[in-house]
């Protein structure tokens, strides 16, 4: 096959005769370099991505599964070679239903008691046709683009603007070489976003809207690479609380963010996987000197989560704040954390971990803050709070800290404790039931969560947490 | 009107072996009235409001508890054969619908969770509750069903689903008027539940709510307990309000005569080893004040 075929025919045409020709690597099983050639060909990438690809390939080949961290989720049940028919352009069979009458009972039930809109569900379900506020972010587009702001899917963006994207693309940030399942997503990534604020810039309407809107923006795997620019300011705001549904069970994104000097980066994430997925993410930004990292997560649904966005505080005075919140049902293990490198003096972090497990879930906060030698005055608090619905239901916290620096402030707390007896009496003597008490127990319990929301996603979290304390869930 | 009638009261402790605390209680409480009851402690008056008010820490293991209402009450008409509540069948919050109020010794902390939020969502959540109770069982049911089947009403874009029968711009009139009958700030509405209150302004709070909740009956523990004077009065103008505007029955406990002073009572009773040991008018009060509980206990000894 000559690359002058190629671009006479149109993209369908193309595959089309590929797989009437191949039939080979059809029954070829396993995720291969041929794959990955037909992703990167399909999406007319240019050859230094092919070759990223090919190299993270090779890296996730070579590492070999996590199974010894402590008490980690049993990934066992991962099998990434039958990824394949989910991310083959040439293959029919995609990660979504066809029809919204095709997704699991469960799933739309969920949907419809979250309340909403018909035709924003089957977007966000991954079902068909994309539904976009097109008004919406048309103007906030022209908005943007008169600062000199870029925000757009990363496909797009490895066109448009190589230039930055080999120097940001999984290079000093998130290496493929970080994990395995960062290999992995460097292999098959796709859709996402890319969001560049430049000097001096504050885009004041977090940028939301139209990935809540638009199926493409929240794919398996995603890349999201923000950079803020000195003294930009941006508040970025992932997925939603509505649940994603794929017949493969494996979501595995990856989230770089450069937060430039005196810049200012808040992400904001709430996620909700079906309950067959297995959530394995890698998020991290690098902070310039006197920047600020805000990271905002709610992890909710899925089977296991591993997720642990982490800061690397490089230039002095800068600060980074975590705050993270999960929620594990029956069979659900959410192992979540955070990770912080205090690489510069007068560096500041703060990590507020909130967890609730009920009918013999189980949480883990699982963190990390290293001081490196020479961070003189730097300053951590660790908080952890994790309430148990019941004594079937498990929490652990494990937070290392790695401090080789003696002038710091190191502070650590943490608290783990059935909901009590005496709270919920207490609300039912008011006239709430058994309930509602302990609903408003937990709203008020992730309430520093919720507070960093906009109103539309923190009601929306709070009836998903409602609708999963009352085991409605599927 | 209504009327609290407990009947040889029995509970133990809730768990295996548990001590027995109240050893038949005999007590009643009208619309209106206000009843004192003192004792040492130990003697199970906290137990006793627990187990109206039915705190799960408690086995019932005899006697009753009634709750008895007019023919005309919360502005209804009230049939016959609902006039008569045995209210140890009832759940906590069920007995809370028909007018139990239990004004907390020691109150919860609840962080996250404001004062206005939360008493606008027990009011609203009392209305609703007394209602379905009033309902035929059938239609109890069906209401049910129906409401699971509908989820819910709106999208999340377009704000709160519920608003409840109590707004929340009515709510905050409501809400503003009693805290200035109780004398206290503006800025505890946006405040955490008792998170960080002061011992005293906790108590203020456990009388704010039952203002707005307008109990048929409250059950008021130890509410002076922790009070300095000016609060001591403020929290009594409430609980007299109660009574007078909005004609509560009160069974207030307390080991002081301080309150009441403030709070006249109509009734006096002395509780002694989980029973009601003796009963009087206001001067018993300010005898036990005087003398202690010795002679109480002398006296019931030789009685028996």
């Amino acid at each position: 096959m000559s690359s002058e075929e190629i671009q006479e025919t149109d993209t369908e045409a193309r595959f089309e005769f590929k797989k009437e020709e191949s039939s080979a690597f059809q029954t070829e099983k396993g995720l291969t370099e041929e794959t990955i050639r037909v992703i990167s060909e399909d999406k007319n990438e240019p050859e230094w991505m092919l070759e990223r690809r090919l190299r993270a390939l090779r890296l996730f080949q070579e590492m070999p599964m996590p199974t010894d961290w402590p008490g980690q989720p049993d990934l066992s049940e991962v099998d990434v070679d039958e990824i394949v028919p989910y991310i083959r352009p040439d293959i029919e069979a995609r990660g979504g239903a066809d029809n919204w009458e095709d997704l699991p009972d469960e799933i739309q039930d969920t949907f419809d008691k979250l309340g909403i809109p018909e035709a924003e569900k089957q977007a966000l379900s991954g079902v068909g046709a994309q539904y976009e506020s097109e008004i919406v972010y048309q103007n906030m587009k022209e908005q943007w683009e008169d600062k000199g702001v870029v925000f757009m899917d990363m496909d797009r963006a490895v066109q448009e603007h190589p230039d930055v994207l080999r120097e940001h693309f999984m290079t000093s940030c998130v290496p493929p070489s970080d994990n395995k399942f960062a290999a992995l997503h460097g292999a098959i990534w796709s859709g996402g976003s890319f969001v560049y604020v430049p000097e001096d810039t504050t885009v004041e309407m977090p940028v939301q809207a139209y990935f809540r809107m638009n199926s493409e923006g929240m794919g398996q795997f995603e890349h999201t690479l923000i950079i803020a620019e000195d003294n930009a300011e941006v508040h970025y705001i992932e997925g939603c609380s509505a649940p994603k549904y794929s017949e493969f069970n494996l979501h595995s994104g990856g989230v770089e963010v450069f937060v430039g000097e005196n810049a200012h980066v808040q992400y904001s994430t709430v996620q909700n996987w079906s309950r067959n997925t297995y959530n394995l993410n890698t998020k991290r930004a690098i902070c310039e000197a006197d920047g600020t990292m805000e990271w905002v997560s709610g992890s909710m649904g899925s089977k296991a989560t591993m997720l642990y966005p982490s800061t690397v505080l490089k230039g002095p005075g800068a600060t980074d704040n975590h705050i993270t919140i999960a929620f594990a049902g029956e069979g659900q293990d959410i192992d979540t954390g955070a990770k912080v490198y205090h690489n510069a003096p007068d560096t500041k972090s703060t990590i507020e971990s909130k967890s609730i497990s009920k009918d013999g879930g189980r949480t883990n906060y699982r963190g990390l803050v290293h001081i490196a030698d020479g961070a003189e005055n730097s300053s951590t608090a660790v908080e952890c709070d994790a309430l148990m619905f019941d004594n079937d239901s498990t929490s652990d916290t494990m937070p290392y800290m790695e401090i080789q620096e003696s002038q710091v402030d190191v502070a650590h707390e943490a608290t783990v404790g059935k909901i009590g007896d005496e709270d919920v009496f207490y609300l039912q003597s008011r006239g709430l039931d058994d309930d509602d008490a302990k609903q408003m127990i937990v709203a008020g319990f992730i309430e520093p969560i919720t507070e960093e929301l906009p109103i539309e996603y923190a009601v929306e979290l709070n009836r998903l947490i409602e609708l999963e304390m009352e085991g409605s869930l599927g | 009107m209504a009327t609290l009638e407990i009947e040889n009261l029995q509970a133990d402790v809730g768990e295996e072996g548990g001590e027995t605390i109240l050893r038949g209680v005999d007590l009643t409480v009208d619309s209106g009235e206000i009843h004192a009851l003192m004792g040492p402690n130990g003697s199970g008056k906290s137990t006793l409001g627990k187990v109206i008010a039915g705190h799960p820490a408690y086995d019932v293991t005899g006697g009753s508890v009634t709750l008895r209402l007019d023919g005309n009450e919360f502005g209804e008409e009230i049939p016959e054969d609902m006039q008569e509540w045995d209210l140890l069948d009832l759940e906590p919050n069920e007995r809370a619908a028909l007018g139990i109020f239990l004004g907390f010794q020691y109150p919860v902390e609840i962080e996250g969770v404001t004062m206005v939020n939360f008493l606008r969502t027990a009011l609203n959540t009392k209305l609703e509750e007394r209602e379905e109770l009033f309902e035929e069982e059938e239609a109890e049911a069906e209401a049910e069903d129906e409401e699971e089947a509908e989820g819910y009403e709106s999208s999340p874009m377009e704000g709160p689903a519920d608003e409840g029968e109590i707004g929340v711009a009515e709510f905050q009139q409501i809400l503003q008027e009693k805290m200035e009958l109780l004398d206290m700030d503006e800025s505890f509405a946006s405040r955490y539940l008792n998170v960080g209150f002061s011992g005293g302004e906790k108590k203020q709070n456990e009388v704010l709510q039952a203002a707005i909740l307008e109990p048929e009956i409250a059950v008021l523990d130890e509410i002076d307990s922790g009070l300095d004077i000016d609060r001591l009065q403020d929290v009594s103008d409430g609980i007299n309000a109660l009574r007078d505007e909005e004609g509560a029955g009160i069974l207030q406990i307390t080991h002081y005569q301080r309150i009441l002073d403030y709070v006249e009572p109509d009734h006096v009773h002395v509780m002694l080893d989980g029973e009601i040991a003796k009963s009087g008018d206001a001067d018993l009060a300010e005898q036990l004040e005087d003398e202690g509980y010795d002679w109480v206990r002398e006296e019931v000894y030789e009685a028996a």
